[in-house]
């Protein structure tokens, strides 16, 4: 079982997906809004969630990005062992991001270099993550990730002997100290275990899911809602101005740990949560 | 001050004084873009004692670096970046005569000091709400800098931009204000 994936069928799927994740809200997260809008006692947080819903309306009517800051472009990749590709899979999704990010008047925010670099003008390079699957399918999701609330992320190497409740500590400090400046209400990805580098993965992969869908794991689901509840009790609220919307949802993914060690990550998305998939 | 009253600036001091933490504004009028790039240009020129490309007395600047427009459209989105990056230049601006600010996000305690002692406030723009806040810009026109690109000073004429005072002139913050108020 061998199926041909071309170079311009992976760019041109990589392309619209950056253009529909920055035009298009998920429907998910527009049903938040209004359910938060009810309970929220603040007016000027309710006014801050109205302004949102408007936004959501605004950008997918007139096709223009929701928020000015159109993201790094992040790819999931799932590929089929089945699948062949003529040419190189990277340059084929770099051509996507460069082609989206110019058709769409999606706003460019990439350095060549930390350091030295200058603009990219493309918005590329991507950044990709790659896993292997059986079948003959690829499935491509595209997260595009703003830089305001990628800032107020954090890796934590805890003490085994923290457990479950150094966790939960961990993570609503850092919504705490991250306050305003993630564009609360915001989306809490918690990756723990695994190694230093996977568990900022298992984070930024929490982020993926739709609102109110919980970790299959009893255990964990009720360490989301939990969290979710610690976190609403903070009262930052939309855009940290004070009310009960801090957080819309929190998302706990999990991976086996070696026994001396107890990373856990952090990952925060605004109220801007874009990701797009499709299967070709 | 009644709810969303209108603010047009040039702003006086007594413009600045009837304002206070949690009231809504809309701002019809000119204001000034700028974010850090134009930040430290224009507090090198300050700090060297040479005269700026723009006058930011009365002004308010807001913190944001747009989309590109589409083409019909006079700018993309163009919502609040992260204020604390230009937390070291604001207090040199003040002392220069501006007047307020638009951004998202906390403020320093040196930047709160000088909003007080300048008579300046902070004005919190929504975060992420870049498709709605364009509607609300009428026209752009680059005015110093063109080569920072969506960084370069911009001057916009706003109709009803929507701010909330985060800051006022008498010391008050809206973020920890807010926080203790909601709190559980
Ligand atoms: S944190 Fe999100 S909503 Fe806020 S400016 Fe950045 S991308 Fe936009």
């Amino acid at each position: 079982m061998r199926r041909d994936i071309s170079h311009e069928k992976i760019k041109d799927t990589v392309a619209r997906l950056c253009i529909d994740a920055n035009y298009f809200l998920g429907n998910d997260m527009i049903q938040a809004f209004k359910s938060y809008i009810e309970n929220e006692e603040s007016d000027t947080g309710r006014d801050i969630l109205k302004q949102l819903l408007r936004n959501a309306e605004i950008a997918e009517k007139e096709q223009v990005p929701l928020c000015q800051d159109c993201g790094f472009a992040v790819v999931f990749l799932e590929i089929g062992t089945g699948v062949c590709f003529e040419g190189n899979i990277i340059e084929a999704i770099n051509d996507g991001v460069r082609k989206g990010y110019t058709e769409g008047y999606l706003r460019k925010s990439i350095l060549s270099d930390p350091v030295k670099g200058k603009n990219t003008n493309d918005n590329t390079p991507a950044i990709i993550h790659t896993t292997f699957v059986p079948g003959d399918k690829i499935k491509i999701t595209v997260a595009p990730k703003g830089g305001g609330s990628e800032n107020m992320s954090e890796v934590k190497m805890m003490k085994p002997a923290d457990g479950i409740e150094g966790v939960k500590d961990f993570v609503v400090d850092r919504v705490l100290r991250s306050s305003s400046n993630p564009c609360p209400p915001t989306v809490v990805g918690v990756g723990i275990g695994g190694t230093f580098e996977y568990v900022a993965f298992l984070a930024k992969k929490a982020l993926l899911r739709n609102i109110g869908e919980r970790n299959t794991d009893p255990f964990y689901a009720d360490i989301e809602r939990e969290l979710l509840q610690r976190i609403n009790n903070l009262g930052i609220g939309p855009m940290g101005l004070g009310g009960r919307t801090t957080s819309l949802d929190v998302f706990i993914e999990t991976h086996p740990r070696h026994i001396a060690s107890f990373p856990v990550a952090v990952n925060i998305n605004c109220h801007v949560a874009r990701h797009k998939t499709a299967i070709i | 001050m009644s709810e969303s009253a209108i603010i047009t600036p040039p702003l006086s001091d007594d413009d600045i004084m009837k304002l206070k933490i949690g009231d809504r504004v809309l701002i019809t009028g000119k204001i000034l873009t700028g974010r850090d790039s134009a930040h430290k240009r224009l507090f090198d020129l300050i700090k060297e004692g040479k005269s700026l490309p723009v006058d930011v007395k009365g002004q308010i600047i807001y913190y944001v670096g747009p989309a590109p427009a589409k083409p019909g459209y006079v700018i993309g989105s163009a919502g609040p970046t992260t204020s604390y990056r230009m937390d070291p230049y604001a207090p040199l601006l003040m002392e220069h005569g501006l007047k307020g600010m638009i951004g998202k996000g906390v403020r320093s305690q040196p930047v709160r000091d000088a909003m007080k002692q300048f008579k300046a406030v902070y004005l919190a723009a929504t975060g992420g709400a870049g498709a709605l806040i364009a509607k609300n810009i009428k026209s752009a026109r680059i005015v110093a800098y063109e080569d920072l690109g969506p960084e370069a000073i911009r001057e916009l004429e706003v109709e009803n931009f929507p701010v909330i005072v985060a800051n006022d002139a008498y010391g008050g913050d809206l973020y920890q204000e807010g926080i203790k108020q909601y709190r559980r």
